[in-house]
């Protein structure tokens, strides 16, 4: 246990470190979604539409830039060898770079959800639901995203594979994540959506630290 | 290939083994079925030609890598199925320094302390530093440390970490004179406290009780 | 005694020794043939249904004789990447190199499979609802199969060490077999939230039973043509991989 945290502390303040990697991914959440409107053009009434989607992928793109700082820093100066190696399980380890990635990728977006939203012209009950969904959404879009990041490590043209092999996957969180902000905005029932989140949440909870800690051993070999 | 073995000691003496391990990289087969025993007090020093495969057998006997047939023996049980014990007894060390370049000196030992499940009391921390002369220096990033003072760092790990066995890939590598010599000693220490050392070098080594293995 | 000992002995041993690819190569070598005389069997049979025996569609007329392609190619696409997801899973739970080497063999004819769906269905579409490409369920979802197809493609071939390859392609394929029927269902969701079309064959008027016939002889058709090219490919996989080995050099094909 006393590792797992060590593990997250040790994430938290290698970033706090080297502040501008993480910076420049919220940034990027931020324009690619303002890009939108000066493609389309500004009529309220399709914002709102399109708001939920345009966040959500917004949301999945930033957390793919941010995917490559999980493995790929410790694997080149050898210190991911050393947590393999580590009497602790490495499944827990693995866990803890995931959930330090969280902290400083997905719950950021969480948060500054809104303010999009809000350029967007969605209403209060939408912004709420949308800060919900990406807080059940985004810790799915990190776990999926590590097993894309250690299957890739090391490999030459390894971000770009590593997107074409996750955004298949985070198709479902998008789906159920931009719906039920949609069905929210337009007054329908949102349990159904909130329900299915719930359960990929769980499902990658349970299953995927164990599957990255096996790529992340298949990958060190 | 196997090795030359001096007289075979006692099993109930901690020992670790390997037998009959082949080794495949790529579509290369670097050794196959080759045999292998260090057992505590020993420094195995694993010579070779570049490319030949020594730091392949080392990774094959902390586990990191698996050999294509064949297994290694930590006091008689196979490490793949006692991984989480045999990996608390074990410090490995490869080519590159495994120190986070942000972190400081003292912030990568109780890092690896805490990972390594080590009690790592402050006083214990801040003395080993200083005795590999980095008094003052404890608290910069690693990456504003000089290459010897990175090594120094790394020999404050092997003290700290309690292992009982050293597997060292090439440790004495960019390291002056002085440094060798305490690297050395150290060693020897190790070695008259019941530990192993498996390691491999291109320069002669000045450390008692040591058996060569040329790969 | 020894003697029912041997039998029983030499029986399991026949099993494995073909795990090996020295031992598998001329084995596949000899059953190519047969399974594509099967395939062109069941292909003349299945196209002969589809173009003399099935009635005429009422509504569609003679344009939706396609589905006789589009539903067996998109079924074979499925069940491939399924056979592919096992084959990976086997080589990695017991370590062969074989078992993996078949998962790479099927994986670009499952991705044929996909396109060949996905562009069939265009196909099919345009005449129906006067648009080449339409947001349906099952077509989305083979579009995001041929993604998962092309990762796997493309993983393998970014990764220089082949057993780190067969291994991470292994571990990628079976995350894809677990998220596909996820990705199936959350797709319909969508399709349903967003009153899409639907290319729904239950939708369309009775099949008749020749039609459903056509179908399935074309789907076998497919699947022994699967097998035969599978077969060749893993062939040509096998004298790749295990070029620098004493049993290749000797073969016949290498001499020359």
């Amino acid at each position: 246990m006393n590792a797992f945290f060590t593990i997250v502390q040790r994430d938290l303040l290698l970033v706090m470190r080297r502040k501008s990697e993480v910076l420049t991914a919220l940034f990027f959440f931020v324009i690619v979604t303002s890009l939108f409107p000066l493609g389309i053009g500004a009529d309220t009434a399709l914002l709102r539409k399109i708001a939920p989607g345009v966040i959500w992928v917004a949301a999945l793109l930033s957390t793919l830039l941010g995917l490559q700082r999980m493995f790929a820093a410790d694997y080149a100066d050898g210190t991911l060898e050393q947590l393999v190696l580590s009497p602790n399980s490495f499944t827990s380890l693995v866990f803890g770079k995931i959930v330090a990635h969280w902290l400083v990728s997905g719950l950021p977006l969480v948060l500054l959800a809104p303010v999009i939203g809000i350029q967007f012209d969605l209403d209060a009950e939408s912004l709420r639901v949308l800060m919900a969904a990406l807080l059940l959404g985004t810790p799915v879009l990190s776990l999926l995203g590590s097993i894309g990041a250690a299957l890739t490590l090391g490999v030459r043209g390894g971000s770009v594979l590593m997107s074409l092999l996750i955004l298949p996957l985070y198709i479902p969180v998008l789906i159920f994540g931009a719906g039920a902000v949609y069905a929210s905005s337009v007054g329908l029932d949102i349990t159904g959506h909130f329900s299915l989140l719930g359960a990929l949440f769980i499902l990658a909870l349970t299953f995927v630290p164990w599957v990255s800690a096996t790529a992340v051993k298949i990958a060190i070999e | 290939m196997t090795a030359i073995n001096s007289s075979i000691p006692h099993s109930t003496v901690p020992i670790l083994e390997a037998r009959a391990i082949t080794c495949v990289r790529g579509d290369r087969e670097l050794f196959s079925r080759l045999d292998l025993q260090v057992s505590a007090g020993e420094c195995l020093h694993i010579r070779g030609e570049n490319g030949v495969g020594k730091t392949s057998l080392l990774r094959l006997l902390t586990g990191l890598a698996p050999p294509e047939s064949g297994e290694v023996l930590w006091n008689g049980v196979p490490i793949k199925k006692e991984s989480s014990e045999y990996h608390s007894k074990l410090l490995f060390l490869g080519h590159r320094d495994a120190l986070k370049e942000d972190l400081t000196a003292l912030e990568n030992l109780r890092m690896y302390a805490a990972i390594d499940g080590i009690d790592l009391s402050d006083v214990e921390a801040f003395s080993t530093l200083w005795r590999f002369g980095l008094k003052g220096r404890e608290d910069l990033p690693v990456n504003c440390l000089s290459a010897g003072q990175k090594k120094r760092v790394l020999m404050a790990r092997m003290l700290t970490r309690r292992a009982q066995v050293w597997i060292l890939d090439e440790p004495f590598n960019a390291l002056d004179t002085q440094a060798v010599r305490e690297l050395q000693s150290l060693i020897g220490q190790h070695l008259e406290g019941n530990g192993l050392v498996v390691l491999t070098s291109h320069q002669p080594l000045a450390i008692s009780n040591l058996r060569v293995f040329d790969l | 005694m020894s003697n029912v000992n041997n039998l029983a002995s030499s029986r399991v041993t026949n099993w494995f020794k073909f795990s090996s690819p020295s031992t598998f190569y001329p084995l596949a070598g000899k059953m190519i043939p047969w399974f594509w005389a099967l395939s062109i069997i069941f292909g003349v049979a299945g196209l002969w249904i589809s173009f003399f025996v099935a009635p005429v569609d009422a509504v569609q007329g003679q344009v939706y004789r396609i589905i006789f392609i589009h539903v067996p190619v998109s079924w074979m696409s499925m069940f491939i990447y399924l056979v592919m997801a096992a084959w990976a899973g086997l080589g990695l739970v017991f370590n062969t190199r074989l078992s993996a080497m078949m998962a790479q063999a099927l994986a670009p004819i499952g991705a044929w499979m996909a396109f060949l769906s996905l562009w069939t269905g265009a196909f099919w579409g345009k005449p129906m609802w006067g648009a080449w490409w339409v947001w349906d369920a099952r077509l989305t979802s083979e579009l995001i199969l041929l993604f998962l197809y092309l990762g796997f493609i493309a993983l393998q071939a970014s990764i220089d060490n082949a057993r780190r390859a067969d291994k991470a392609g292994a571990i990628l394929a079976l995350v894809g077999v677990v998220n596909v029927p996820i990705i199936y269902f959350s797709v319909k969701w969508w399709n349903t939230l967003h009153q899409g079309a639907s290319v729904s064959l239950t939708k369309a008027p009775a099949m008749a039973q020749t039609m459903l016939w056509g179908m399935m002889l074309m789907a076998l058709c497919l699947w022994m043509y699967s097998i035969a090219v599978g077969l060749m490919r893993v062939r040509a996989i096998i004298l790749e991989r295990e070029a620098h080995t004493d049993w290749v050099k000797q073969l016949n094909e290498v001499k020359s």
